[in-house]
């Protein structure tokens, strides 16, 4: 199978970024240095090429109501202009994706638009599709994955250097807040919304359009490899590697944003998560630091100090801020208190860790 | 892209590098290795009186995206360990040639030199 490949992949070649498959997507994973671009973002300015999320737009009578009954948070709270993070669950209250629904604001030509993970867009515009046939509601559920370029531009300096190419009052958007205006002269949606941590902005414009609007962005350019640094210190969620319907079956619950999960609206999944609810989950996604040397990796086994196997690592990293190995596992809910003793076994070894609330940084 | 590649230095396949003073032989991984790996985050390395057998792993590089192994361009007794990497594995980037060298071994078979590639057969290889 080929990769699909996003509009800036001439850019990227030409800037040495080194590529990786991610979600079937050629990608770029690092231009110069993750450590340096994970700094860059955290204490100024960073643009990464997220053209591999998915968009899918909703529109018609019906649209809310489809949207409402596909995902957990409520989508009849957002007024045109805002956004929510929700997650994608399956009847049983498993996550099939996580993602952001935008209500656009009026002037837009479709009412919602959702964004799925790389490599899920065409699963997710199918499961609204054959949902608005199974129930009978009118909507149109169109996959505009090909159509939008994205683009985050991420850190506190990420307001000040938008601002030089956008008349939008960004100033005055909320976080989640999403306008219609000018980038670069390129007609773009502009959202309040990241996945670091920072202060920051993802655009969505035209994908013939991206590197007129990547170019206008004067800033260091950023891989996918600081975009997981970032998201790690900050305990966000993989879709696909923290959790996955196939290898790491997961509530919103246990993944630690049940925030996310409104009981008081009708959707898939909605009855097993009230009964989870009521019931109380038994393991749940907890930080983890490293004491002794060594980085956890996705995967690694988490012990007790007396060896017992309690769990494995979804994702770890060493720190770029910190300096620290970090990482995430769903462990038995007796293991959540900050600062129980683990284990981490690292190639046969077993280091010494502790667990610890993230977000791993002051954010 | 470039690489250095020293001249006075013999290589194994799999990107270390070597460089013979008598009977001693240091040992780091290459330019390249290190480019590949991107940002070194972690060394771990044998201790002082361990034994290396040509072509076995003898400890491990991680960098933020990769794990990587490192493999013994000779035979023999590590005589020497660059602990300041444990501190500053960001040497192994910086100067991988020099302050980012990970260990010294007496030489059990200086006639393990010569399986060695050259500086001309390495370069060729990451060309």
């Amino acid at each position: 199978m080929s990769l699909r490949t996003p509009p800036l992949s001439g850019v990227h070649e030409e800037a040495g970024a080194s590529m990786t498959d991610f979600g079937g997507w050629e990608m770029p994973v690092e231009f110069e240095s993750i450590r340096e671009e994970h700094a860059t973002v955290r204490s100024a300015v960073g643009k990464f090429d997220v053209s591999h999320m998915g968009e899918v737009t909703v529109d018609g009578p019906e649209a809310e109501r489809l949207t409402q009954r596909l995902t957990t948070n409520d989508v009849a709270a957002l007024d045109p202009g805002e956004a929510q993070y929700a997650a994608i669950t399956d009847g049983d209250g498993v996550m099939l994706d996580d993602t952001v629904v935008y209500r656009l604001p009026a002037e837009a030509d479709d009412e919602f638009l959702f964004v799925p993970n790389a490599g899920h867009d065409e699963e997710m515009a199918e499961r609204w599709t054959s949902h608005r046939e199974q129930w009978g509601l009118d909507a149109t559920v169109t996959n505009r994955t090909t159509e939008y370029a994205m683009i985050a531009l991420q850190g506190p300096d990420a307001p000040d250097l938008l601002a030089e190419r956008t008349d939008i009052r960004l100033a005055e958007m909320d976080r989640f807040g999403v306008e219609r205006g000018p980038v670069a002269g390129v007609d773009s949606l502009v959202a309040r919304t990241g996945y670091t941590g920072e202060r920051g902005f993802e655009i969505l414009c035209p994908w013939d359009a991206a590197e007129t609007v990547w170019t206008a962005l004067e800033c260091p350019p950023c891989g996918l490899g600081a975009r997981d640094t970032l998201r790690l210190e900050m305990g966000f969620l993989l879709s696909g590697q923290d959790f996955d319907p196939e290898d790491e079956p997961r509530t919103p619950y246990e993944a630690g944003i049940g925030w996310t999960v409104k009981l008081d609206t009708e959707f898939v999944g909605r009855d097993a998560l009230e009964q989870q609810d009521a019931e109380g989950i038994t393991e749940k996604l907890v930080g983890i630091e490293l004491v002794d040397r060594g980085i956890p990796r996705h995967g690694y086994e988490v012990q007790t100090p007396d060896g017992e196997s309690i769990g494995h690592v979804t994702s770890g990293t060493m720190s770029p801020t910190l300096g620290e190995a970090i990482a995430l596992a769903y462990l038995p809910v007796e293991y959540r208190d900050p600062g129980t003793s683990l284990r981490v076994v690292v190639r046969g070894e077993p280091k010494k860790a502790r667990t610890r609330a993230p977000p791993f940084i002051d954010r | 892209m470039s690489f250095d590649v020293p001249d006075d230095l013999r290589y194994l396949e799999s990107h270390e590098w070597v460089r013979v003073d008598d009977a001693t032989a240091r040992v780091g991984i290459t330019d390249f290795a290190q480019d590949e790996l991107g940002d070194v985050v972690f060394v771990e390395l044998p201790d002082d009186g361990e034994e290396l057998t040509a072509g076995e792993e003898f400890g491990v590089v991680e960098s933020i995206k990769a794990v990587s192994d490192v493999y013994a361009p000779v035979s023999g007794t590590v005589t020497a360990v660059n602990d300041a990497l444990f501190d500053e594995p960001e040497l192994v980037n910086e100067d991988p040639f020099g302050e980012g060298w990970m260990l010294e071994v007496e030489l059990a078979d200086a006639g393990e030199l010569d399986d060695l590639l050259s500086p001309e057969e390495y370069g060729d290889q990451i060309a």
